[in-house]
């Protein structure tokens, strides 16, 4: 229902979104991710029209909307910093659009008290927003965007200002608002746990182009070039420098130290080409179970998080190599872990950074 | 140890007196050039001082005068007033309306806030004044730009006791300089995002203007209110010397300022003019009271 054909934003000279093609469809839950500087807020308000389009398409419902004013969109907006009218009462904040829209007083009524009774905020709706906490703000800001009935919902990182206990009850409620009202909504946020915990789509982002586009778990599974590897899963995924010692067909054997083993490729590549091998750190393993032998680990450094245990060291030839290990383990800086790695947990990437086993 | 104890309180004394050292200059300004005379005027708005014999005491007499049996006084009441109210609102509204002009991101926003804010570095002069004279005067500037555009003979803007005062309250408007630059300073306070949810609200620029940008501005409106009310009733200069401080004609220009000014330093009746110096204070006093207490029904502030 919402298409960008080749959107494109210019600021004079620079260029800060480079030809984005997307199509949301109706109903969907779709998170831009990306770093900052990526693009991806002024993509949200181009869709928005709080920013004109330099280049390409922009519809909604199949109507070209460039042009379109920004109350005319069907959609709402909620802000990073909540934009509430300081000045005006909760219920003020949120029947102002309908107000000017000249809508029905009595109808005005039933909506606002509609969506501070979804949103539990009726006992705030005469308080200022001076008088109310962050997260009171930030269900005032969803109210207002409620109140407007959109076809489309607009984040912009709304939850990086609260607390991060906040934080996590927010997200639920997001989630939950977006099962209950079945709106579309579109999400920037530069977390990667929103993103994964929130999208039916990532959207991931950089320097004004579309890196990848998929489910949260098709992007983890299968990141589509070194970038999304790196951006998606946190811990970060390790990245091995790994020699080609021949490739042939739809297979390669890879060099790492002193191990040797059998990829699925997608393309030939020259043995000269320098190659990548990312292993997400929830992926190693240790013990002798392993399909992919890694050798030695040397650790360096260990941090006890209770539930998980996060061991930092070094391989044989230097790499350095992280590895999250679930439960408690009695390991410390100086010991020694035998590391290895199955197959399907393993990603290549060729020196131009796309991803190489399929 | 009552050694170490009075050693340290010499070093405390001593301390001290630096400090009053420091203090010294400003303290005796305050005193001798503030609070002295303002006690001293106190004192003479109840004697019959003529500034050439010494003061005889003569109780609130001066007061009773004033209140029951002062037409002047009923006249410089009415001038000032009119002249509080009709330039200290025109005043405000043209700086608004020149400081949101001015923040819409104009190119060269700062050569035009300097040429905005000049009137106001220049305009309380007597050079302007002066100038201001020749504008309005009989074979002024502007009767000779009537006449050359319309052929229209104007009468003299300044001696004519129907107009003369508005050129005064023409005058005051053209210094709006300060208040622009406080109005624009506040209008950058107001975050952008508001404006960008009030237009996804479908807030045109009007509304928004009447329902954001004025509301969020009323500390600022409250500010330059306040402090342009007291520098009209306080007006002197320009009056005094487009009327060459008759405060003609036929009194049509007689700013309180002034009549206090000819009691005094014309008539020599400094007690008298003590007497009406106080009531302005008063005047002043409670307008700004009167301010502060409606301001609360008006006045929007943040936290």
């Amino acid at each position: 229902m919402l298409s960008l054909t080749q959107v494109q934003k210019r600021f004079g000279a620079v260029e800060v979104i480079r030809g984005v093609d997307l199509s949301i469809a109706s109903g969907e839950f779709v998170v831009f991710v990306g770093p900052s500087g990526c693009g991806k807020s002024t993509l949200l308000r181009m869709i928005a029209g709080l920013e004109p389009i330099s280049g390409g398409e922009l519809s909604i419902g199949g109507i070209r909307m460039n042009e379109t004013a920004a109350s005319q969109r069907g959609i709402a907006m909620v802000f990073q910093s909540y934009a509430l009218y300081p000045h005006m009462s909760v219920y003020k904040n949120m029947s102002f659009g309908l107000e000017t829209a000249r809508m029905r007083k009595a109808e005005i009524d039933r909506r606002v008290r509609k969506a501070a009774d979804i949103l539990q905020i009726t006992p705030l709706l005469e308080r200022k927003p001076r008088q109310l906490s962050g997260g009171q703000r930030q269900r005032v800001a969803i109210g207002r965007a409620i109140v407007r009935d959109p076809k489309i919902f607009l984040f912009d990182e709304p939850l990086s200002n609260l607390d991060a206990e906040l934080r996590v009850q927010t997200r639920v409620e997001i989630a939950k608002l977006h099962a209950d009202i079945g709106a579309t909504m579109i999400y920037v946020t530069h977390d990667q746990v929103e993103a994964m915990t929130l999208a039916d789509r990532i959207v991931v982002l950089r320097a004004g182009i579309v890196e990848q586009q998929g489910t949260p778990l098709d992007i983890y599974n299968k990141p589509a070039n070194r970038f999304v590897a790196g951006f998606i899963g946190s811990p970060k995924m390790n990245f091995l420098d790994v020699s080609a010692a021949a490739g042939g067909g739809d297979a390669a054997t890879i060099g790492l130290g002193a191990s040797r083993f059998s990829m699925s490729i997608r393309r030939g590549f020259d043995a000269s080409e320098p190659l990548t091998l990312g292993i997400r750190p929830e992926h190693v393993v240790t013990g002798g179970t392993a399909e992919i032998d890694l050798g030695t680990l040397a650790i360096v450094h260990v941090e006890q998080l209770g539930g998980q245990t996060i061991a930092y060291g070094r391989l044989a030839d230097g790499q350095a190599l992280n590895v999250v290990l679930e439960g408690q383990r009695r390991i410390s800086a100086g010991d020694s872990l035998p590391v290895g790695a199955m197959a399907g947990g393993c990603h290549l990437f060729g020196s131009d950074g796309l991803r190489l086993n399929s | 140890m009552p050694n170490a104890a009075a050693a340290s309180a010499r070093a405390v004394q001593g301390d001290d007196l630096a400090g009053y050292g420091f203090l010294l200059p400003w303290l005796l300004g305050f005193l001798l050039l503030t609070l002295g005379p303002v006690a001293a005027s106190f004192y003479l708005s109840l004697t019959d001082y003529s500034g050439l014999s010494a003061p005889n005491w003569v109780g609130i007499e001066n007061y009773t005068r004033i209140a029951t049996d002062d037409p002047r006084f009923i006249t410089a009441m009415t001038v000032t007033f009119t002249f509080v109210l009709l330039s200290v609102p025109l005043k405000l509204i043209f700086a608004l309306g020149v400081a949101v002009a001015l923040n819409k991101g104009l190119t060269g926003l700062s050569f035009f806030r300097a040429v905005f804010y000049l009137p106001s570095l220049i305009g309380g002069s007597v050079a302007i004044a002066v100038l201001w004279r020749q504008v309005f005067a009989g074979d002024g500037l502007l009767n000779q730009a009537l006449h050359t555009l319309f052929g229209y003979e104007g009468p003299s803007w300044i001696a004519n006791p129907s107009t003369s005062l508005y050129t005064l309250v023409l005058l005051a408007v053209w210094q709006f300089g300060s208040s622009m630059i406080i109005f624009l300073a506040g209008l950058r306070q107001i975050p952008q995002d508001i404006y960008e949810a009030a237009s996804i609200d479908g807030a045109q620029p009007v509304r928004q203007f009447f329902k954001i940008t004025l509301p969020l501005l009323t500390p600022v409106i409250f500010f330059n209110a306040v402090i342009q009310t007291i520098d009209a009733f306080k007006a002197f200069t320009s009056a005094f010397v487009i009327s060459d401080g008759t405060g003609g004609p036929i009194d049509s220009t007689l700013f309180y300022t002034l009549y206090l000014y000819q009691e005094a330093f014309t008539n020599f009746r400094f007690g008298y003019a003590s007497a009406l110096a106080w009531i302005l204070v008063l005047i002043i006093a409670a307008f700004t009271a009167l301010s502060f207490l409606s301001a609360r029904y008006w006045v929007h502030y943040d936290d």
